[in-house]
């Protein structure tokens, strides 16, 4: 049984792809908060345009996906954020860019206008001003407490976002996060652009993620045109994706560490790291393999000596990174910072839908490589490791691991990658369509969809990080640590300011 | 003639402090560099480091009180003072006669309390949070310090340091496990009262986990340089007191040669090598501790100091 099928609905939209969207009343948008509520679903975006809002939903159990939409006719939609937390930060976005207003919603204060715009409501198409208003931070009353605000300009090289704490000594009894500080209006470049430039900016959203980007789109696109895509550039885009997931969770191992002032680790990791982007240059012409994932296949091929330049790295991690692990499991000042520290509990991620180390760090059992079974995932053959703990030691474990699997698909994909096209093009003018993908970052899932017009030009496109559903968790994850561990909670982390930022 | 060569004596020790002070940071830091497969910055960095703080203009926050302007040089004073009074390549300065271990301690104390003072001056949350946690490290790290005194003094009679170093350079010591402790204390005080890992981060860039870096983070230009050469005046001191307490070996005495005393600087020189070396390796190979750890970690000094105080009651030979 389909997810709409429990959910009242006006019509099916017949040119969405691979996954059903349908219009729905008011009783349908409630029906399917209701099912969000309950557990029965999970939340996988949010999004508007001038005139509707659309909503994603998962089901795990299945791996079914619906979008429902709901019709603004008054400019007004039914709030989710008011019975469904997770929606919140998405529907401030909503009403920040389209102007459309949630009814009976709790907060609707600003998300990513921080009124530096020059106008307000960007993709509403009318020309509507708001009232700019000091940003009143959430309350946090008590004896002794006191506030100390970080950022949005940082020590490190980090991106910048404000984070205000409310702090009794050392302890945090409450951190809040305002973000926004890096928003490029991507979703508003990409109202108009070519297939061909909407790729490059899908590609420099997050650009640590540059690949899982590139490949959401390309995926979103080929659904809404209904295209293949060779077998031999399925493989090239894996190779890149895992390449891409290596060199992030060497980083990011070595950075939690750092965080422990353990810099040991982040000298060793760092060098992993370093020749796994050097192994991405010589094999893809680009370190962080920008622009080779495009919609129909990839620009280019491997290079010659690529293959090589990569069967070299996996010697190398093979040989060095199980003494780093044990490097990690053996310290004892180190574990003592880790284990314990910032945890997430299960419920929480299952209700937000956290993907990637920070769910799976916390029993959610979700990997869209595995669940979606996109191509070619479904023809390789990994381990997707699942942790209870949600500390950040828990987080720690599950990027090595994640790393060991990354290799071995890696590993797989040189032995089984056959000879073959690498591009399709794509067709012209098909007539409006639709397309939704999923691909999984290092960080989680990456959420794309998108609708083409009839001449491949894109009327509107969203893109959602999976740290939309992450970054709330780093809030609760925080309360009752010390001021002294958010560093090293946040490092674990370690979400997109400019992916979530848009 | 005597009163002018201990004059001279005691000069050359004020300006070799001085001069050594960053270059014992210099090398700490590259050594640890080296052990990270980094290259490091060159030796001298500490000293263009502090030539360029000089150069710089001073940015003061408005609401910054005439406080806040005259403590580095107290801090400066305070810690230069107490540097030149440990002995470090002769013993008999001139000035260890008019002020002892107890001393030192006080003016590092003094040192220390206006410095958290300065922290709290401009009314920043990380000011506050690197004062609070700073008295929090001190108010152990101090009674501590007093005790490892009491029983290294009771061992050698003295609280003099150039008493201390010319007994414990002497056959009368013997082996002794009240003095292992007093090491082992020692030690740990080093570490925490020079702001190294495991109880802070000299080089991090977290401003909500520093303790000395916090206090510091409004100041700039020539006050930025003092606290910085103060701090490492206080690396070189306790490096030296370890030195001149436990491994007091080759040092001239007040009427030796000018030869001799060129072989106990040469010495000295090589004690802060070994010392610095070690210190490098121990910060790499291990993680800071969480804040309210450090309490236990001092804790454990205290025992031991307490311990090692007790045993020579107990016991005259232990």
């Amino acid at each position: 049984m389909g997810i709409l099928d429990s959910i009242p609905h006006v019509n099916a939209v017949l040119s969405h792809r691979p996954w059903p969207r349908a219009v729905v009343t008011e009783a349908g948008w409630q029906a399917a908060i209701d099912r969000l509520v309950e557990g029965g679903l999970t939340l996988l975006g949010f999004w508007g345009e001038p005139t509707a809002v659309h909503m994603a939903m998962l089901d795990g159990g299945s791996a079914e996906i619906a979008v429902v939409t709901y019709e603004c006719a008054a400019g007004t939609f039914p709030s989710v954020a008011s019975r469904h937390p997770p929606a919140l930060r998405l529907e401030r976005t909503i009403h920040d860019l389209f102007g459309l207003v949630p009814t009976a919603a709790d907060d609707l204060r600003p998300w990513l206008d921080h009124y530096a715009w020059g106008k307000s409501y960007p993709l509403s198409g009318r020309n509507a001003s708001r009232d700019a208003r000091p940003y009143q931070f959430l309350p946090a009353e008590g004896e002794g407490l006191h506030q100390v605000a970080v950022g949005p300009v940082h020590a490190g090289i980090i991106e910048p976002g404000h984070f205000r704490f409310t702090a009794n000594g050392e302890h945090v009894v409450r951190l809040e996060q305002w973000l926004g500080y890096t928003h490029k209006g991507i979703e508003s470049l990409m109202q108009g652009a070519s297939l061909e430039a909407a790729a490059k900016l899908a590609n420099r959203t997050s650009g640590d993620s540059a690949v899982a980007y590139a490949f959401a789109f390309a995926r979103a696109a080929e659904a809404a045109l209904d295209i293949e895509v060779p077998r031999r550039a399925t493989y090239l885009r894996a190779l890149m994706a895992e390449l891409e997931r290596l060199a992030n969770h060497f980083g990011d191992i070595g950075a939690i560490c750092n965080d422990a002032s353990f810099a040991l680790m982040h000298a060793q990791t760092g060098i992993l790291r370093e020749r796994t982007l050097r192994a991405a240059g010589a094999a893809f012409g680009h370190r962080l393999m920008m622009d080779v994932v495009v919609p129909g296949g990839v620009a280019r091929d491997i290079a010659p000596d690529g293959v090589t330049a990569l069967r070299t790295l996996l010697a190398e991690i093979k040989k060095v990174f199980p003494r780093l692990i044990e490097l990690y499991d053996n310290t004892a000042s180190l574990q003592d910072r880790t284990v314990t520290t910032g945890i997430v509990k299960a419920d929480y991620a299952r209700q937000f839908g956290a993907g990637g180390h920070v769910g799976r760090a916390s029993g959610r059992d979700f990997d869209a490589r595995r669940t979606l079974a996109y191509a070619p995932y479904d023809q390789l053959s990994f381990e997707v490791p699942v942790l209870e703990a949600g500390d950040v030691n828990a987080r720690v474990w599950i990027r090595i691991r994640e790393v060991e699997q990354s290799v071995e698909l890696i590993g797989q994909i040189l032995d089984l990658m056959g000879p073959g096209e690498i591009r399709n093009t794509p067709p012209a003018g098909r007539g409006g369509c639709e397309g939704l993908a999923l691909t999984e970052a290092f960080r989680g899932d990456v959420l794309v969809w998108l609708r083409l017009d009839g001449a491949l030009r894109v009327e509107r496109c969203h893109l959602r990080d999976a740290s939309w559903f992450q970054w709330p968790l780093l809030e609760t994850a925080i309360e009752g640590n010390i001021i002294a561990d958010f560093p090293l909670c946040n490092k674990s982390f370690n979400c997109s300011y400019s992916g979530a930022d848009l | 003639m005597t009163a002018l060569r201990d004059i001279l004596s005691q000069g050359v020790q004020m300006c070799l402090v001085l001069l050594l002070a960053p270059l014992l940071t210099g090398f700490v830091r590259k050594v640890k560099a080296r052990l990270l497969r980094r290259r490091g910055p060159p030796l001298l960095q500490p000293y263009r480091d502090l030539i360029r703080l000089m150069r710089k203009d001073v940015v003061l926050a408005d609401n910054a009180s005439w406080l806040f302007r005259v403590i580095p040089y107290l801090m400066f004073a305070g810690t230069w003072v107490a540097a030149s009074l440990v002995p470090t390549f002769g013993n008999g300065l001139l000035f260890s006669w008019t002020a002892d271990l107890i001393a030192i301690i006080a003016l590092l104390g003094s040192a220390r309390f206006f410095q958290a003072l300065a922290g709290m001056d401009v009314g920043t949350a990380f000011g506050g949070i690197g004062s609070s946690r700073e008295v929090m490290i001190a108010s152990l790290a101090e009674p501590a310090m007093l005790i490892t005194v009491f029983s290294v003094a009771m061992i050698a009679g003295s609280t003099q340091l150039s008493n201390v170093a010319e007994f414990m350079g002497s056959d009368a010591v013997g082996l002794r496990v009240s003095l292992g402790m007093a090491f082992v204390a020692l030690t740990i005080m080093a570490l925490a009262e020079n702001a190294r890992i495991p109880v802070d981060n000299p080089a991090t860039h977290l401003e909500l986990t520093m303790v000395h870096e916090a206090m510091v983070l409004e100041y700039s230009g020539r006050h930025l340089a003092l606290i910085d050469l103060s701090s490492q005046l206080k690396l070189l001191l306790y490096v030296s007191l370890i030195a001149c307490v436990f491994l007091p070996w080759s040092m001239a005495t007040a009427d030796a040669s000018a030869a001799r005393l060129v072989y106990g600087a040469l010495v000295y020189f090589g004690k802060l090598v070994v010392l610095g070396f070690l210190l490098a390796v121990f910060e790499t190979s291990i993680a800071k501790m969480r804040v309210f750890r450090i309490p236990e970690f001092l804790g454990a000094a205290l025992m031991l100091a307490l311990l090692a105080t007790l045993l020579r009651f107990v016991s005259g030979s232990l």
